[in-house]
């Protein structure tokens, strides 16, 4: 009995020390949840863009209105956490039930608006999930768009001009039906664990 | 150097399943991911084994890419950052695994006809004291359609 308190109690801590090293180690997270309970009676979250879609057509947040957006940055050139994440959101989203699914529009923006042109993001988007919108603007629209979501990236250079990298945040944010920030989500690795985090935070 | 030879030998027979030895050195489960838009960059992984003194991977080499680095991944808070190493340490007797979102071979500005579903992409590691191991990286398949243009009718 003792033993299942003291056991207890030690999860707890863990969970919060887990709670408090996701807050840690999400700059501006623990202010963008701060500014969204104070935003409720206030100003709309400043998550807005206006920029091109896969297809070519001119698209801004407000065209998502009354459905959840689900963000994500990345470049189609990234060998490896993008396409993760982008694998474990399609999942994610292949494991929704429908009526969950349609209240999300899966976003991804990308960082790297001189090699992605909206043909581009339409083979890349296309290879994970028919459901995912590509993004893509001018260097001055997705420099906004960084302000906006408080994304950090930044170019590094390769062995050739055309063969940099980009080193970016790499998580999910969810924008409410609201225009407004409603919370990040780190996409981690399973999708059932993520398909089980979009459904709570949808309901 | 017997065993070299006879790894290569099993190579191109198309023994794929066989894992590629050089000297002390075992390569297995190697696979690419591929780039997801055409001329864009991939990364193989695998799993190195050591059956002798330490060792040190130092370079890979694919005619199929413009470029080829060792890479490792950082986390920096909620970042990640992609950096070229100069070597990935093997230890004596020891394993390591190139993972997803840990170290890998990045291959930039691969040839699109090189990483077709189901191709073997040869690649050329240099160990500081193996020397060279020759290998084919099986191209893994990306999840979802695969979309390429002119392959459907799309939108
Ligand atoms: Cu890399």
């Amino acid at each position: 009995m003792i033993n299942n308190t003291v056991k207890a109690a030690g999860l707890v801590a863990a969970l919060a020390i887990a709670l408090i090293l996701v807050v840690a180690l999400s700059p501006g997270l623990s202010e963008r949840i701060g500014q969204g309970v104070a935003l409720v009676a206030s100003s709309p979250f400043e998550g807005g863009f206006a920029l091109t879609d896969q297809t070519g057509k001119p698209v801004n947040d407000r065209d998502y209105r009354g459905r959840f957006m689900l963000v994500f940055f990345g470049y189609t050139f990234c060998p490896d956490v993008c396409p993760t994440t982008l694998t474990v959101l399609a999942g994610a989203l292949d494991r929704l039930d429908p009526a969950t699914a349609a209240k999300i529009v899966p976003i991804f923006v990308t960082l790297d608006p001189e090699r992605d042109t909206p043909a581009v993001m339409r083979q890349y988007v296309s290879a994970f999930s028919p459901a995912i919108v590509g993004l893509t603007g001018s260097s001055d629209d997705i420099a906004k768009v960084k302000k906006n979501y408080r994304v950090y990236s930044v170019k590094v250079e390769g062995s050739a001009p055309d063969l940099y990298t980009i080193d970016h945040s790499a998580l999910l944010y969810l924008i409410g039906p609201d225009g407004r920030f409603r919370a990040t989500l780190d996409p981690g690795h399973s999708a059932e664990g993520l398909a089980l985090a979009l459904t709570r935070s949808v309901q | 150097m017997k065993r070299f030879a006879v790894a290569v030998g099993a190579l191109a027979l198309g023994l794929a399943a066989l894992p590629a030895l050089a000297a002390d050195i075992e390569i297995s489960g190697s696979f690419l991911r591929p780039p997801v838009v055409d001329g864009g960059n991939g990364a193989a992984f695998f799993t190195i084994t050591n059956h002798g003194p330490a060792d040190r991977l130092i370079a890979a080499a694919a005619p199929a890419a413009r470029a080829v680095e060792l890479h490792t991944h950082l986390r920096d808070g909620d970042v990640m950052r992609m950096r070229k190493v100069d070597s990935i340490a093997v230890p004596e007797q020891g394993r390591v695994e190139l993972k997803p979102g840990g170290d890998h071979v990045m291959l930039f500005g691969l040839d699109p006809a090189a990483v077709v579903p189901g191709a073997r992409l040869p690649l050329t590691l240099t160990f500081e004291q193996a020397g060279a191991i020759q290998i084919e990286v099986p191209v893994a398949t990306l999840p979802g359609p695969i979309s390429k243009p002119g392959a459907h009718g799309d939108q």
